[in-house]
Formats: C-alpha cells, structure tokens, sequence
C-alpha cells in the first residue's frame, strides 16, 4: 500500500474537512443534512487530527510538497512537533465543538443563505487553520492564513442582518488584514533579501541584531493582532460575540492559538538567537494585556463580551509566558526556559479547552433564553443543569484553581518566575518579580470575572419570568460540552503524561526539556526541577479532597441524621426577596468600578429628584478606543478626503496627470 | 512514605480538626477579657457545632445542589491545606501533592465555592456577600502569594515543608525582609479570616459584613460544617504564620518523641497568637469596606518591598 | 557584646529597611501630624543605625553625629513642626495631586530604580552595610516624590527634612560619615531653613489666607 506518513494522513483529513463543507452545498438550505451527517463527520474527522498530531509529537519532522500555487512556487508543508502541538489542540478542541454544532445548527435560527453556506465557511475555517499549521513556507502560510480570516469573518457576519454584527465583522477584518501587512514584513525581512520564501531558507539566513529585531517587532505585531494583544485588541470583544457561538468558540479556543503558533515559530525557529531585550517586550506587552483583558472583564454586562475580554487575558499571560522564555533562553539558561515554555504550550492547551466550553455553554444559554444580557438570566442551574455543571468546570479552570487546567499552566509560569533572580543582569532581577506580582493580581482578578459569570447566569433567581421556559443542552450539545469538560479535567490531573508528549516541542524550539526530570517522579507528581524545590500532585489533591468530602457526608449523615426541609429564604427577614433585589452584572462589578476608575472610560447617568423616571446608567468603554483607533480613522478619513481632490473631475486635469507622467518618464529613462 | 510519617500525617490532621474550635473559643474569651466582659466558656464553640450538627437544615426553595455540596468541599479543601501546612512535623507524605502555590490555590479554591453558594439563593445579601468576599480576597491573595515568594527566594523552594526546614535550621539571621514578610502576612490573615479591621465576625448588619453575609442562607449541618470550615481556616493561617516566621520546635523526620514534644509548643504558641489577635481586634476599629482594599494593598506593597528588600540586601551578602 | 557585634551588620541592615518602611508609610499617609511622628521615628532608626556604625568601625566622632540627629531629628525639629501645626491650624488631611495608590505604585518604581543603579557602586564599597546606599537613594527619591505631589506647605518641608534624612543615611553607610564641621555646617542649614520656612508660612497664610501651595502660583508676571 502507500507508505502513509502523519503528513499524508493530515492533507488528507483538510481534504476531507473541504469535502465536507462542499457537501454541504449540494441542495442548500438542507438543515439536516448538515447538522446531522456532516458535523459529527467533521467531528470524527477532528479526532482524528489530534490523534495524528499527538502521534507526531514523538516523531522526527516530516515534509511534503504541494503541487498546488503558483508554478515555481508550490506549497511546501512541514509537520514537526511545534506544529504537532497546535494541530492536536486543532483536532481535539474542533472535534467537540463540531458535535455541540450538530446539535446547536439543529433549527434554522432564520440564518440567511442556509446552513449549506454556513457548512461550506465552517469547513474551509477549519482546513485553513490545519494549512497555517503545516505551512512551511511564506506563500503557503499567507495564503492559508487570509483563507482563515476570510472564512472567519463571513463566519463572524453570519447573521448580517444586524448592522452592529456587520460593523463588527468589518473591524475584524481590518485588523486582520493590517496584522497580515505586518506578518508579511516580517517575512520579507527574514528572507534577508535571497528571494527565498521557505522557512527552511529563513532559517539558514543569519541576520542582523538589528533586521532581526525588526523582524520579531513586526511578527509581534502582526501576530499579535490576530492574538488579540494590546493595542491591536479591539475588534475582540465586538467580533466573538457577534458570531454564533459555536464559532465564537473555534476562534477564540483555536484561532487564537494559531497566532501564538506563529509567534513560537517565527521566534524560536526562524530567528535563531533571540535577544534579551526581545523578551521584556513581550513581557511587557503581555502584562499590559493581561491586566487590561482581566479588568475589562470583570466590568461586563454582556456574557460573550466577559469571556472574549477574559481570551484577552490569557493570550496576554501566554505572550508573559513566551516574554520569560526569550529571557531565558537569551541568556542561555535552558532549563528555565524550557520551564517557561512549557507553561506557555500548557496554557495554549488548557484556555482553548477551557475558553470552548465556556463559549460553547453561553451558546446553550442564548440558544435556550435568546439573551445576551447577565441583567436578564439567573437561576439557570434548575433548568439547565447539565449546561451548569460543565460550565462549572470551565469556571473553576479560567479562575486558574486547583486541580483543573488553567492552575497548572500557573503553577508552571509562577515557578518560572521564582528563577529569575538568577538572571545576571540586575534591572531584570528586579522588574521580573514584580511583574510575577502582577500575574498574581491577574490570576485573582479573573476569578472575580468568573464568579461574576457563573453566578449571574446560573445562580440565584430567574431576573426575567420568561427564563422559566428555558430549555436544557441537547444530546449533541451535551457530548459535545462533556467532552471538552473531560479535556479540561484531564489537563488538570494529568500534567506529567502531557508535558513528557508536548516535551518534543520543547526540545525543538530549546534544544532542552523538561522530560528527564519530568520522567523521575512518576506519572502522577509534577515536579519540574525537583521533588524539594517545586512539586504539585493534581491527582492526589483530588482524592484527597474529595476523600474528605464523602468522609465528612458519610460521618456527618452516620453520627447525626441528614434530615431537611425547605423554605422560603431566611434574607435576615427582609420582606421584599424578588428577583430585583439580587446584584445586577453592573452592581457586582462596582468595587472593580471603583477601583480602577481611571483605567475605564465611563459614561455615568445618575437619578436626579428631578427626573420624571429616575434611573441610573452605567456605560463602560474601551480607552483605548478614542486614543488610538478613533484618531487613526479621523487621520485615515482626513488624508483620504485630501487624495480625492485628486479627482477633480475635469478632464483637463487628468490628462495633465498623464502628461507630466510622460515627462518625468522621459527626463528620468534618458538614454 | 514511612510508617512514622503517615502516623505524624494523621495525628496533625486529626489534632487540627479538633483543636480548631478551641483556637476560636479562646480567642473569643480573650477578646471578651479585653473587652472587659464575662466570657463565654472554652468549650462554646464545640457545644454550638454539637447544636447544629442536631438541628434539621432548612434550605430555601430556590436552593440548587451547589448549595448544599458547598460546605463539603470548603470543609474538604480546608482539611486539605490543614494536612499539608507543617503544624507538627515536617515529614508529611501529603505535602508533595501540594506546595506553597497550591495552598493558595486550595484556600481560592474555598473562596470561590463559598462565593459561589452565596450567590446561589440569589437573595441581596448573598450577592453582596459574594461580591464583597472576592474583593477581598482578589487582593489578598497577590499579596499571599509575594509573602510565599519572598519565603521561597530565601529558601530556595516553594515546598512549605521545605522552607520550614530551611528556615529552622538556618542561623539565626535577621533579614528584614522576612520582617516585612511577616506583618504583610499578619494583615492578609486578618483579611482571610474575617477579623476586626476588614470584617467582624459577630456582626449582622449589612453595612458591616463579609463572611457572615456568605452564610446567611446557612442552616443546620451545613452551618456547623462552614463554620467549623472558618474555625480550620483560621488554625491553617496560624499555623502556616507559626511554621514560616517561628518555626523552632517542629519535629523533622522520624521522630516520634519530638512530634509529641512538639504538640504543648504548638498549642502555647497558638494561645499567644490567639491573644494577639484579640488584642489586635480590640484596639482597631472595624475600617470602612472601600478601606480594605487599600488596607490590602498595603500588605501586597509591604510584601513587594519585602521581595526587593531581600533583592537587594540579601541575596549578595 | 560579642553577639551584638556579629548580629550588628543585619541590625543595620534593619534599621535600613525600617527607615525605607517609613519613607513609605509618609507617603502613604494621610494626616499631617502622623506625618510628623513619623517623620520623628524614622530619625531615631536613623540614630540607631548611626550608632550601631559608630560602636562597629569604632570611629568617635560619629557618636556626636548620632547625639546630633537624636536633638535635632528626633526632639526638636518635629517640636517645631507640632508647633507650627498648631499655630496655623492646619487642617488635619494631607492634599494630594495624584490619588495615594498611584502614588505608592510610582514609589515602588523610585525603589526599583534607586536599588538598580546602587547595585554596581554598593559591589565597589567594602563597607558595613552595602545596601544601604540604594536605600539612602530610595528614600532621598520617594521623600523627593512626596515634596512633589503634596499640596500643603507643610508636606512639603517635612518631606525636604526626609531627604536630608536619606543623605545623612547615605553618608554613613558609604563614607563613615562625613567631616564633622560639614556634619555641623549642613545641621545649621537645616535649622535655619526650618525657622524661615515656619515665617514664610505666616506670610503665605496671611496673604492668601489658606497654605495651598498652588495660590502660590498666581505670582506670575501676567
């Protein structure tokens, strides 16, 4: 038969992601078919990505040419453990977003040009990020990168109906496209001016500190837009809850990654040596993010806009975490690096886990309420329980608690953080504890936004009587949520198992891991540099404490009695205990208000005794919105206006135009 | 994992388990002796979780399971951090599974559920138990977190029975920084734990409660085991503030004799604690709620000094 | 004694830390006479410490320095402040430019920087206390911070006081001291610079009836 390499097997499963989505097309507008047959195919399809990418972990790099582009320039592909890495999280997190799809894209929702089209853009979304991954070369990864935004974007405007959905999809695509200007710079310049656009020629060219540097700027930048960094952030909290949720969930669990893919790559493998000061960049940017994304966060009224401000965050932690290692490895300390990257790969591996889920769950929720708003839901529990309790673990995992994912990648970048003093020069001994304090503050900040969310959506009363209506997840849905909550209890209990697979990365990009030390201690204990310097046990954690919860029921229930009875709520005997007497999402999040009131930009209404109707009004904006994006766009709309007097209109004049242009050309290509 | 160590794991679990009330009845006693009252009796607190424990649970109608599965897992978590913080002996086989980061994630952990349950009545007082809690605790536990920091830079690890090792056998060296460590460390339990600056525990009044606000809804078995939760909680800080800045007298490993010596030194130091903690609550009066996170930022700015303090002075000399 | 002289070095070291604590905590605060008493304690751990680098490298004259700085620091200049407070009937609050936190976060900063740059000098000193000088410029910096975004005049003298704390702390931990007539000579200074200053607020509060240091901005040519 043919010799099938890991490779092989991934073109084809993009082969087959594109088929899909074709398939999609034949009679369009044929709900069923889709929901039913073509994303749980395309589910099966995700497993098998992931089972691929995992297998390639521990294999050596494979290549393949295309006969695809343009006629000296095919397509040249790489599947190395880097890749291996994000395509397993491609595959895995995809596959349960597919199914929850199956069940989600069940009834029409009235989406204009069918679900046949939805299948198609969904299907390429996917194929196109598989390509970013395996592209090894500029032209392939530019073009499988603008197939990604394209696709994303007529994702993101599915329901274009809506004007502020359509203003959002145009943000998105603008940055989109001035992140792309940046990454193809930074190409060009890493070509060193050979003309040759693999990446196996950038490697091999040795620049400059100083176009290196304008390289990884311009890489940082332009990644970083599609990442969601600080200041490019901006169409974030407006594209991901526009889209529908399933959606909203493949970019902000993959999507995202993908970007901080290419990051890794252009940093690590194409560049060569980074410098040290590369790194307080990245840290530095990655800190601002983090707080901006987190504090952002917990202001929120409006439940997708939470969690894409709480992607912010994290991608701000991940580029912490990348910041750290360029430190490391700059001055050569390669075990601390690898520690750095590892908790970077980790919290890529845990936020798209996590972050799905969540996404996935405020999509049941809309689905069922048809609200957006946390100042219309509560007390979802009783409906949807099932809904509520997975979402619970995707709670517990972005608030970064123990034993669930989103602790461990902390752990990792706090021990990271601990070796700093070891650093040689002294401004970074000091500056880099005290950006781990930040982190600290980060991490506590996003479990308040995570409080917030749960128990304004889930817990306490029903703030509408139309809530009682609410319906819970169906089977699809439920799978679909089920086993992204197992991914993400499966990364919390089981660190060792995945740091000894994702290690091959490590050992690429590092050229050390952490796999020996990993490997001493067992499976079930995490210590990364030794047992008496650092070691976490997930595993035993949770029996422990769920060892001492069934002891105490049991003891409790043995010695006393478990006897109870209900009744109205206690509330000190306060009369008045309807659903408005709760905290709004506004009232929750005003000690943060308060606080911070400089770093929001607020427009405020206050009742005054003369109004007819008092009420107050709370608007939270972004100020980064009026510094930076609303000048530029006046600027932009200025100059444009100044180019159009060009058109003058008069014929005169545009001949004049061809006439000094002949001119010129004459006076300059004078023999 | 030796026999003479899962023996000390046990014997310290099941000590702080018991002698957990006891730490709250004294240090009420001390505060109504400060206070110029009659006291209540040592005993009260077991007496009041023996009444609960009795008394049927009343749950609202609306309550969810959360609700009632919240006790346990704060009474689970806390029994945990009890089992790991070194109030004995250092030589316990649990503590590998969870190190001084951890703690604070355990003691997150226990924050969230109970702000969580808080919420779920959906009653005002709840929400603005919550809400009010993870203030708190939101600047709380950076600071924690930078006291645990400066420890494991002087230590060298983050393991806390490491560090206690470390410490104990160090020669007697005064680095300010643990002295800034120390009273950053000193604020934030007073934070955690609901006392007198940040919050009053024997209050009812909606301007002035944190924690009694969370348990409001709370009723029977499930009260007895918060409050007991509470009471672990505050005998975990102690002994955790004890074993890192006075860690004299704690058995190391395979010891028997020692872990017995070292009970009578826990349970004096503990009662020194205690009256210090009352004498501190005496003398301050309860702060404004919009205070506490300035009272908080305090202790994370003194804990951040603490860490370049030791940057700088100790870590060349 | 022996175990005082070996323990000597760190009580130094924490009576520098607990001056660096002070500095904080005047800028941290909130009311003029707490101001003042700290300002009267951070010069008696400047005494202590003193005394503590006198007993240790056994030079005498640093022993009438430490007197100097118990007279002037610790009893009579913060009498003359307590005087003058009273006096004018200084409103208890301290005005500040920018809001407190702010202000101890941009303090960390100062702390940050002044340990940065005192690190390469501190390695060439084989003295007593090496770190000492990054803490004397810490203070000198946040004592400098405070003069520059407190409102009241008073702030601001006390604050002008701390920074000369910080320089004598300088003095001691690098130099061993300084000669002792430019000891006397910069104490002199001080002296008179309080009392001046103490006339001045009379005027001020008699022109413009308030110690508001921004009406002092309307003395400007249009």
């Amino acid at each position: 038969m043919f010799d099938l390499l890991a490779i092989d097997g991934l073109l084809i499963a993009a082969g087959a992601w594109l088929a899909l989505g074709l398939a999609g097309l034949w009679r369009p507008l044929r709900t069923r078919l889709v929901s039913r047959v073509l994303f749980p195919l395309s589910a099966a399809i995700g497993v098998f990505v992931g089972a691929l990418g995992g297998l390639a972990l521990g294999e050596a790099p494979q290549t393949a040419v295309l006969a695809l582009g343009l006629p000296h320039l095919p397509f040249h592909l790489r599947l190395d453990p880097l890749a291996a890495i994000f395509l397993s999280l491609l595959g895995f997190v995809s596959a349960g977003i597919s199914i929850y799809a199956a069940g989600y894209f069940r009834h029409d929702h009235g989406i204009p040009l069918g679900m046949g089209a939805l299948g198609l853009e969904y299907h390429v979304f996917l194929a196109s990020m598989l390509m970013v991954l395996l592209a090894d070369d500029a032209y392939a990864f530019m073009i499988a990168w603008e197939t990604m935004a394209l696709s994303s974007f007529l994702l993101v405007t599915t329901d274009h109906k809506h004007a502020a959905i359509r203003s959002a999809g145009y943000l998105y695509l603008l940055v989109a496209h001035i992140g792309a200007i940046g990454i193809l710079l930074s190409f060009g310049v890493m070509t060193g001016g050979a003309g040759d656009y693999t990446f196996a020629g950038m490697r091999a060219q040795h620049l400059s500190p100083f176009w290196a540097s304008i390289a990884f700027l311009l890489a940082l930048f332009g990644f970083g837009a599609k990442a969601g960094m600080l200041p490019v952030h901006a169409w974030l909290p407006e594209a991901h809850p526009a889209a529908p949720s399933p959606v909203s969930a493949l970019m902000s669990g993959v999507m995202l990654k993908t970007a901080i893919y290419g990051l890794l790559r252009v940093s690590f493998d194409l560049l060569g040596a980074p410098l040290w000061w590369w790194g307080v960049v990245a840290l530095a940017v990655g800190l601002l993010t983090a707080l901006f994304g987190v504090l952002y966060a917990t202001v929120q009224s409006d439940m997708k806009r939470l969690l894409a401000y709480s992607s912010i965050e994290n991608i701000g932690l991940i580029i912490v975490a990348i910041g750290l290692t360029l430190i490391f490895h700059a001055y050569r300390m390669e075990a601390l690096a690898a520690l750095a990257l590892t908790a970077a790969f980790y919290h890529c591996l845990a936020h798209a886990g996590f972050k799905s889920l969540l996404f996935l769950a405020t999509g049941s929720v809309l689905h069922a309420t048809k609200e957006r708003s946390l100042g219309k839901l509560g007390g979802l529990i009783h409906r949807m329980p099932w809904v509520a309790w997975l979402a619970l673990a995707g709670v517990l995992a972005g608030a970064g608690l123990p034993p669930l994912s989103g602790f461990v990648s902390e752990w990792l970048l706090l021990q990271g953080f601990l070796f700093t003093p070891g650093l040689p020069q002294s401004w970074l001994n000091m500056i880099v504890p005290i950006a781990a304090a930040a982190v600290a503050l980060v991490a506590a900040l996003a479990g308040f936004a995570m409080v917030k969310f749960y128990g304004i959506i889930f817990l306490g009363q029903m703030r509408e009587p139309a809530l009682k209506d609410a319906h819970d997840a169906g089977f699809p849905e439920r799978v679909g949520l089920g086993w992204l909550a197992t991914l993400t209890i499966a990364l919390g209990v089981l660190p060792s198992a995945i740091i000894l697979r994702i290690d091959a990365a490590t050992r690429q990009l590092l050229g050390k891991g952490l796999a020996e030390r990993v490997l001493e201690q067992g499976w079930w204990l995490l210590a990364p540099i030794s047992p008496e310097r650092a070691s976490f046990a997930p595993l035993v954690f949770l029996l422990v404490v769920v060892a001492s919860v069934a002891l105490g029921g049991w003891v409790v229930k043995g010695l006393y009695h478990g006897r109870l009875r209900r009744a109205p709520a206690w509330d000190c005997g306060y009369h008045f205990q309807g659903p408005r007497a709760q905290d709004t999402a506004e009232g929750f999040s005003q000690p943060i208000r308060r606080i911070f009131a400089p770093m929001f930009r607020m427009e405020r209404h206050f009742p005054s005794m003369r109004d007819r109707e008092p009420y107050f009004s709370v608007k939270v904006e972004d100020h980064f919105w009026h510094w930076l994006y609303l000048p530029i766009a006046r600027l932009t709309a200025r100059i444009s206006t100044l180019i159009t007097n060009l058109q003058g209109g008069r014929i005169a004049v545009y001949l004049m135009y061809s006439f000094f242009t002949l001119i010129l050309l004459i006076l300059v290509a004078r023999p | 994992m030796s026999a003479s160590g899962a023996f000390a794991q046990i014997f310290a679990t099941l000590i702080g388990v018991a002698l957990a009330p006891l730490l709250t009845g004294w240090l009420n006693q001390c505060r109504a002796w400060l206070q110029n009252r009659a006291a209540p009796p040592l005993m009260q607190p077991y007496r009041m979780l023996h009444k609960l424990f009795h008394k049927d649970v009343v749950l609202a109608h609306n309550a969810s399971p959360l609700f009632r599965f919240a006790p346990y897992a704060v009474f689970g978590c806390m029994l945990l951090a009890t089992a790991i913080i070194p109030s004995l002996s250092t030589d316990l086989p649990l503590s590998p599974a969870a190190d001084a980061l951890a703690l604070v994630g355990v003691f997150g952990l226990a924050r969230v559920f109970i702000s969580l349950a808080a919420m779920d009545v959906g009653t005002a007082f709840g929400t603005l138990g919550g809400r009010r809690e993870m203030l708190i605790g939101f600047l709380a536990e950076p600071a924690l977190l930078i006291v645990i920091f400066t420890m494991a830079l002087i230590a060298k690890s983050t393991s806390v029975t490491t560090i206690v090792e470390t410490l104990a056998h160090h020669e007697l060296v005064i680095y300010p920084s643990i002295a800034f460590a120390g009273i950053a460390f000193t604020m934030v339990s007073f934070a955690e734990n609901a006392r007198v600056p940040v919050d009053n525990p024997a209050t009812h009044l909606e301007l002035t409660m944190i924690h009694e606000a969370m348990i409001l809804e709370y009723s029977g078995r499930h009260l007895a085991l918060i409050e007991w939760a509470a009471s672990l909680k505050l005998y975990a800080y102690s002994c955790l503030g004890i074993a890192l800045f006075f860690p004299w007298g704690i058995a190391e490993r395979d010891n028997l004799f020692a872990l017995l010596a070292a009970l009578p030194l826990l349970v004096m130091k503990l009662a020194l604690g205690g009256a210090c903690v009352a004498l501190i609550e005496t003398i301050n009066a309860k702060m404004r709620i919009f205070r506490a996170p300035e009272f908080l930022g305090t202790a994370f700015l003194l804990a951040v000094l603490g860490m370049l303090v030791n940057l700088l002075l100790e870590a060349r000399a | 004694m022996s175990m005082l002289m070996a323990y000597s070095a760190q009580l130094i070291n924490l009576c520098a830390a607990v001056i660096l604590l002070l500095a904080f905590a005047m800028l941290a605060q909130r009311r003029v006479i707490h101001l003042i008493d700290l300002f009267a304690l951070q010069g008696f751990a400047l005494f202590v410490s003193t005394l503590l680098v006198a007993w240790k490298i056994g030079q005498s004259h640093l022993y009438y320095s430490a007197a100097l700085t118990l007279v002037l620091k610790v009893w009579l200049l913060p009498w003359i402040l307590h005087r003058l407070v009273r006096k004018l009937e200084i409103k208890s609050e301290v005005e500040a430019l920018i809001n407190i936190p702010t202000t101890t976060l941009v303090g960390i900063v100062l702390v940050v920087i002044a340990f940065n740059v005192a690190t390469p000098i501190s390695e060439m000193s084989s003295s007593v206390a090496r770190g000492m000088l990054g803490i004397a410029l810490a203070t000198v910096l946040l004592a400098f911070l405070m003069m520059i975004t407190r409102r009241k005049a008073i702030t601001q003298v006390v604050g002008f006081l701390a920074m000369e704390n910080g320089l004598f702390l300088a003095a001691t931990s690098a130099t061993y001291g300084m000669p002792m007539v430019v000891e006397l000579g910069i104490a002199l200074d001080v002296l008179i610079g309080v009392i001046i200053l103490g006339v001045f607020f009379f005027q001020i509060r008699d022109q413009f009836d308030s110690l508001d240091i921004h009406h002092l901005e309307k003395l400007k040519e249009h």
